[in-house]
């Protein structure tokens, strides 16, 4: 849809690839092709980014997944979106070591080698900011679902349950929260109820069938499915198993809605059902009436999508999108709906539903609740709006 | 949180510690000594345990906020670009336009001083000594008007601040938005 190549841009970035055979649409190579390579790259054809903003403090920045350039469920790590408060730490697993400590009856180190020979399981789930699409709530609409929705990821994630680091050092009867806390510069720590710690918090090395990134919090972060990416530790270092909440900056100061009433909301873990339309959407150009497939991506941090739907007429009525498989508990869900448009203006609009049976807030729902100031945690509906030149925007 | 949830909560974490219990030993990982616990844990909690031995007064602080935090904080706390106001806003919280600081906001003076200590300065965290962290703390709050100019912190006093919205937060009651299909 956009960025079509013009052929002299095409022919510059061919060209641009040293040794590579070309082949044109009406040719057939008639000489061999590249040999393999250790560790592969991308076609030089593609170019989707992350996008990152400018910032005088680059180490305590974001960069936002290109949601629209992707497809199926499963980032690509080299996308996935980051959020780093002191930067990244560059760490040699071979000295990496997770101590686990506090309400224990016996006090625990664990190196890498470790953690390996552990049994594992892997699993996968979206990661999304608290903050993500908070500019939607404040009523500025993004100009394109990397902007407005892009803090948001999702990633096969392997390693071991926290369950069974914890059932390896032995829990106090007064046990209640863990503390973990990364190696950043800045120690990152989050206090996470016990309740989660031993269902499904996993103690990942694993993303996408190798090791983490390292702005994926190499060697090994915490994975708290389906809670806001900030309680998922990365670089992790220590897990303290208290009584009592640390009370942390970023479970107080930071990630606590403020409420029209001046109470501050806490330990608002859980991202609730959200969706967002990826294709057709912002800063696309649609080329003339006709057929297209309305794509986007549903996700809830309580589990299962059970329904997508899509309206192409403001919100009039509402057609129920196909799920695509796998549909997985607090992983994106990728939806679809055919769509032939008749060329006139319209709006493309979804919402879905999970398995508690919570049906995705519009935009208004919310703050006739939260007031505009609890931009953490935000869910409402998107809506995009299709111009008769084809041309689809925020607004 | 109600009575009965928080009941049922301590039902299935007496569960879950009983269970842990007998599970599988893998006899990974070596013992953690107190001399290594002691060197990494650095987690500070609200009634004051873990906090380290020390003490800073005000007029400590100011030297010490001057040197390595008015650049980017300003020299009252007022913040600058994208670096937060420590000081001010407190009254704002239920008005059109709520300023959340140290002040206004944070429940625990205990979080300011792991903050600090964790984290600032921005460029060099983990840097400051214990006493400079009191200091600097003890500054921060008088800022605020919640400590005197000679008022002196230390690892028993602070816990002992009361922070003006220590009572502001209330337990997340989502889901909040009551909505049925069509």
């Amino acid at each position: 849809m956009q960025n079509r190549l013009t052929r002299r841009a095409f022919l510059a970035t061919a060209g641009a690839s040293l040794g590579a055979v070309h082949v044109s649409a009406t040719g057939f190579p008639e000489e061999l092709g590249a040999p393999p390579r250790p560790y592969g790259e991308r076609s030089p054809f593609e170019h989707s980014v992350r996008f990152l903003p400018k910032s005088s403090t680059p180490a305590s920045s974001y960069s936002r997944t290109p949601l629209q350039d992707l497809v199926g469920i499963v980032t690509p790590s080299a996308l996935h979106y980051e959020v780093h408060h002191s930067g990244v730490p560059e760490i040699d697993p071979q000295y990496h070591e997770v101590m686990i400590h506090g309400l224990v009856e016996r006090p625990l180190i664990f190196t890498m080698e470790d953690l390996h020979r552990l049994p594992s399981i892997s699993r996968i789930h979206f990661l999304e900011c608290a903050g993500n699409s908070g500019g939607e709530q404040i009523g500025r609409p993004a100009i394109n679902p990397q902007r407005s929705h892009g803090l948001l990821s999702c990633s096969e994630w392997t390693g071991v349950p926290l369950r069974t680091l914890l059932e390896q050092v032995g829990l106090k009867s007064s046990a209640r929260w863990i503390v973990a806390e990364g190696v950043d510069a800045g120690r990152m720590a989050r206090s996470i109820p016990l309740e989660k710690a031993v269902d499904d918090v996993l103690v990942a090395y694993g993303q996408n069938g190798e090791a983490l990134r390292p702005e994926q919090g190499y060697p090994v972060r915490l994975i708290v499915p389906g809670w806001e990416g900030n309680t998922n530790i990365k670089w992790l270092r220590r897990v303290q198993v208290v009584e009592q909440p640390s009370m942390t900056a970023y479970e107080t100061g930071h990630y606590t809605d403020l409420m029209p009433d001046g109470t501050a909301r806490q330990f608002t873990f859980v991202m609730e059902a959200k969706s967002v339309i990826t294709r057709p959407a912002g800063d696309q150009q649609l080329s003339g009436s006709g057929f297209y497939e309305i794509t986007g991506l549903a996700w809830s941090g309580r589990g299962r999508i059970t329904r997508a739907e899509v309206s192409t007429d403001g919100g009039r009525s509402w057609q129920e999108a196909q799920l695509n498989e796998p549909i997985l508990p607090k992983a994106l869900t990728r939806f679809r709906l055919p769509w032939w448009w008749d060329g006139k203006e319209t709006s493309l609009q979804s919402r879905c539903t999970d398995e508690t049976g919570y049906l995705q807030p519009t935009r208004e729902e919310l703050l006739s609740v939260r007031g505009l100031h609890a931009t953490d945690h935000y869910n409402g509906i998107k809506i995009w709006y299709v111009h008769a030149d084809g041309s689809v925007s925020r607004e | 949180m109600n009575k009965t949830a928080f009941c049922t909560i301590c039902l299935v974490i007496a569960e879950v510690t009983a269970t842990l219990g007998q599970s599988q030993q893998y006899k990974l990982g070596r013992p953690a000594t107190p001399k290594e616990i002691r060197e990494l844990d650095i987690s500070v909690a609200p009634d004051g345990s873990g906090l380290p031995k020390g003490s800073g007064t005000v007029t400590e602080g100011q030297s010490v906020y001057k040197t390595l935090c008015a650049n980017c904080h300003g020299d009252r706390g007022q913040g600058m670009l994208q670096y937060p106001a420590l000081a001010g806003g407190q009254g704002t919280l239920k008005s059109k336009d709520p300023l959340l600081t140290v002040g206004s906001f944070w429940p625990y003076a205990t979080t300011v001083w792991d903050f600090i200590h964790r984290t600032m300065p921005y460029a060099r965290p983990g840097t400051l000594t214990p006493n400079q962290t009191y200091s600097v703390t003890a500054f921060v709050l008088y800022l605020n008007g919640i400590l005197d100019k000679d008022a002196k912190l230390d690892e028993s006093t602070l816990p002992r601040v009361k922070m003006p919205n220590r009572n502001g937060f209330v337990p997340d009651p989502r889901p909040d938005v009551h909505n049925k299909p069509d």
